[in-house]
């Protein structure tokens, strides 16, 4: 019986074809695991761990779902998950990740201070990238109109209108407007943009005020130059519309800006250039929320699991395998990985944009404004009805948990 | 059969539904009365990031001494159901008739229930009539075409729910073939995903075009089995077409006409793949849909399981409330007969 299972393993092992070439230095023997986000940059990594054997990866778009049972099962299903500012938050109240203090002492030395994200002491995961959505244009455009580079939401108006007017591309902008997680995290960039916080000290909501209708009221407006079918975009469907030459701006994630340079799928290679996100208001930080992905690893597997995962985990993310894709993502590492595309991220944190907030509360607001402001941009409600409806759906799932009383 | 014979027959399958079947339903409606909370507190927390470190004051729920979260169950009785249902909300829009459709179409649960019952009603007719006339139709080819023509007709059914919804997406979408297609013909913009009612009408088409097979393969076997000497004695008669069909073959189909009511009005209340697939969420959604929503977790990995399970029991009640009218009729006519 076992043989059989072992031979089914390593037929499938051997069954799918690997783009890794043996860049390994360790010859890893135990067998390992991990569920991470989908995208380019996970995939190297991915790759880059498979190549030391025994390591098998779930790259998973939806992972954020699994994650939290993946890991309260004993033994984990996982050895390893991809998190990121959120995401973690919930995992280490719930103590699912191992503090990796003693690892990263005895095998993290090339590590960098700001990779490793600690918790009141406690180093509970390693980043390896940060990423953010920022402004990406068509400087072609851009030049034939002798329009700048918006740098305020009212100025993506004017020069949306220009464009619009000049006929150049089906439509002026693009955005990840997908009702849902997508169009919940606009609401998040645009309310903060305006630098008011969303909560009160004492947990309530703090959205229905004259920053958040006018918060609604620009994605609405930016909505009127997108492609009517917007509600249902999300990051790949924005990406394709900017490759294709359909739209001429977009605040797209850091990890697609590389894609509009991919000759295999893009027709406007070398024409789209980056920029920090709009501010909400002239003067303003930019209205972006900066984000880290990084790798905890579970803390119901063994100790011996845990130490050839920490092994793995940083031949996945050393300097020679994050090196050879620079475009691919923001990458940490030491040393420094210079990258074109990395400019539009680089300017909006300069700029002063936040950090996504970690916090429970954040979660629902965020999950509430992806529910009801499609009602608002379809016209069916008043921006006042839609902010005043997430307010009562964050107070219901707040009390449910136990929040607030 | 003796009784001992009997139980030793039944038994498993009577095991393995109370196992898997009355079990879970119970458990889910326990779980609509009962809510998981945790207790916060307010910690000073220093955390750093690749965007620096910061010292703050979070709410985290307390953890017990394994480090996991403690969490209760509290009995909550109908809270959930009100939560789901909002009262206050319907009260409001009730008092301003002129205005009421739309305000209730904020509420999720009565908009879902809207779309699934609209779903359920406007799919049912139209999926008998198409299923019977190509049931008919093909009974009167010859014998060399039926085989072909049943399994052309039977592909819709076999492909996977989701995988037809998305064709039909990328088929209409902004720059989808036919959409393309009927823009150039037409001289004019079409985006057929802008708006919830072209969204509707082709969910409706899909479930349609998807499930009409079904009642026709059923209709199909049926009228296998309708007595050709009736037929040949109505047309004696002189019966047209209309009246054999109405008076001799519809009678005797009407028990198939039940059933796939019957499978249809289950099937079609519980709606989900098109919303998915369609990614039709902004416009349009469904109970079956809302139960979802409630269960997934959020970014911060919260979920409300006593609504999810509220809004799934309510489902059910939906369930038997629209079968009700066809479970009667049956019933009486069992009785008479």
């Amino acid at each position: 019986m076992k043989r059989w299972i072992i031979g089914l393993a390593a037929a499938f092992a051997l069954g799918v074809p690997s783009t890794a070439m043996a860049q390994c230095s360790i010859n890893n023997e135990t067998p390992l695991t991990m569920l991470s986000n989908s995208f380019e940059a996970w995939k190297i990594m991915s790759d880059a761990m498979t190549s030391c054997g025994n390591f098998e990866g779930t790259l998973d778009a939806d992972y954020r779902l699994k994650v939290n049972d993946a890991l309260a099962a004993n033994p984990a299903v996982f050895s390893m998950v991809g998190v990121s500012n959120s995401t973690l938050t919930p995992l280490v109240a719930d103590g699912l990740v191992r503090p990796l203090n003693d690892l990263v002492e005895q095998y993290g030395a090339d590590l960098l201070p700001s990779q490793l994200i600690t918790v009141d002491g406690d180093i509970v995961a390693i980043s390896m990238m940060v990423n953010a959505q920022h402004l990406m244009y068509r400087a072609d455009i851009l030049d034939v109109l002798g329009l700048d580079v918006p740098e305020t939401y009212p100025e993506v108006l004017e020069v949306a209108a220009e464009i619009q007017d000049s006929g150049l591309v089906d439509y002026p902008l693009v955005g990840t407007f997908g009702a849902g997680w997508n169009l919940g995290e606009e609401f998040v960039n645009m309310y903060l943009g305006y630098d008011t916080p969303m909560f009160t000290a004492d947990n309530r909501p703090n959205v229905n005020n004259e920053d958040g209708v006018a918060a609604l009221e620009m994605l609405k407006a930016l909505g009127e130059y997108m492609d009517p079918e917007y509600l249902s975009f999300d990051s790949t469907a924005a990406q394709q519309k900017m490759q294709q030459s359909q739209a001429a701006m977009t605040n797209l994630w850091a990890t697609r800006a590389a894609a509009m340079d991919n000759a295999e799928e893009s027709e406007v290679v070398g024409m789209v250039e980056f920029a920090a996100a709009p501010a909400a208001f002239a003067g303003g930080a930019p209205a972006t929320t900066l984000w880290w992905d990084g790798i905890s690893i579970a803390a119901n597997i063994s100790d011996e699991e845990a130490e050839a995962a920490f092994k793995v985990l940083l031949e996945g993310i050393k300097y020679d395998v994050l090196s050879q894709h620079p475009d691919a993502a923001i990458w940490l590492s030491n040393p420094a990985i210079e990258s074109d595309v990395a400019v539009g991220a680089q300017a909006s944190a300069a700029g002063g944009a936040p950090a996504y907030p970690s916090s429970n509360l954040i979660g629902i607001m965020h999950n509430a404004a992806g529910e009801f402001i499609p009602a608002y941009l379809n016209g069916e409600t008043s921006a006042e009805e839609a902010l005043a409806a997430m307010e009562d759906a964050y107070l219901t799932a707040a009390q449910e948990n136990g929040l607030i009383n | 059969m003796n009784n001992r014979t009997f139980w030793w027959f039944v038994g498993p399958s009577l095991f393995m539904m109370v196992l898997f079947i009355a079990g879970p339903l119970v458990g889910v409606a326990v779980q609509s009365f009962q809510q998981q909370r945790a207790s916060f507190e307010t910690v000073e927390r220093e955390s750093c990031t690749p965007f620096g470190c910061t010292t703050e004051e979070a709410t985290v729920p307390i953890t017990g001494d394994d480090g996991r979260i403690i969490t209760r169950t509290v009995w909550v009785g109908w809270d959930n159901y009100a939560a789901l249902l909002n009262g206050p909300a319907v009260r409001n829009a009730l008092a301003n008739p002129g205005d009421a459709l739309r305000q209730l179409a904020q509420i999720p649960f009565w908009d879902a229930l809207r779309f699934t019952v609209t779903f359920a009603l406007v799919t049912l007719p139209l999926v008998i009539v198409l299923g019977l006339l190509l049931a008919l139709a093909v009974n009167t080819l010859t014998e060399q075409l039926k085989g072909p023509t049943i399994f052309v007709t039977l592909l819709p059914f076999i492909i996977t729910p989701v995988i037809g919804a998305l064709a039909i997406r990328w088929l209409f979408i902004g720059d989808g073939i036919l959409t393309a297609g009927l823009e150039r013909l037409l001289q004019q913009e079409i985006a057929m995903f802008a708006q919830g009612w072209t969204i509707e009408l082709m969910m409706l088409g899909y479930r349609v075009w998807h499930v009409v097979p079904f009642a026709f393969v059923i209709f199909y076997a049926g009228l296998q089995t309708v007595a050709s000497e009736r037929l040949e004695a109505a047309g004696i008669d002189g019966a047209t077409r209309w009246q054999k069909l109405r008076h001799v073959i519809v009678p005797h189909l009407m028990p198939l006409i039940v059933f796939v009511s019957l499978i249809h009005l289950m099937d079609s209340y519980r709606v989900f793949d098109e919303i998915v697939g369609f990614s039709a969420s902004g416009y349009r959604i469904s109970l079956q849909w809302l139960t979802y929503d409630f269960l997934i977790p959020d970014e911060s990995g919260n979920r409300s399981i006593g609504r999810a399970s509220a809004s799934a029991v309510l489902t059910m009640i939906g369930i038997v409330v629209i079968l009700i009218p066809l479970l009667r009729n049956t019933w009486k006519e069992q009785r008479q007969a």
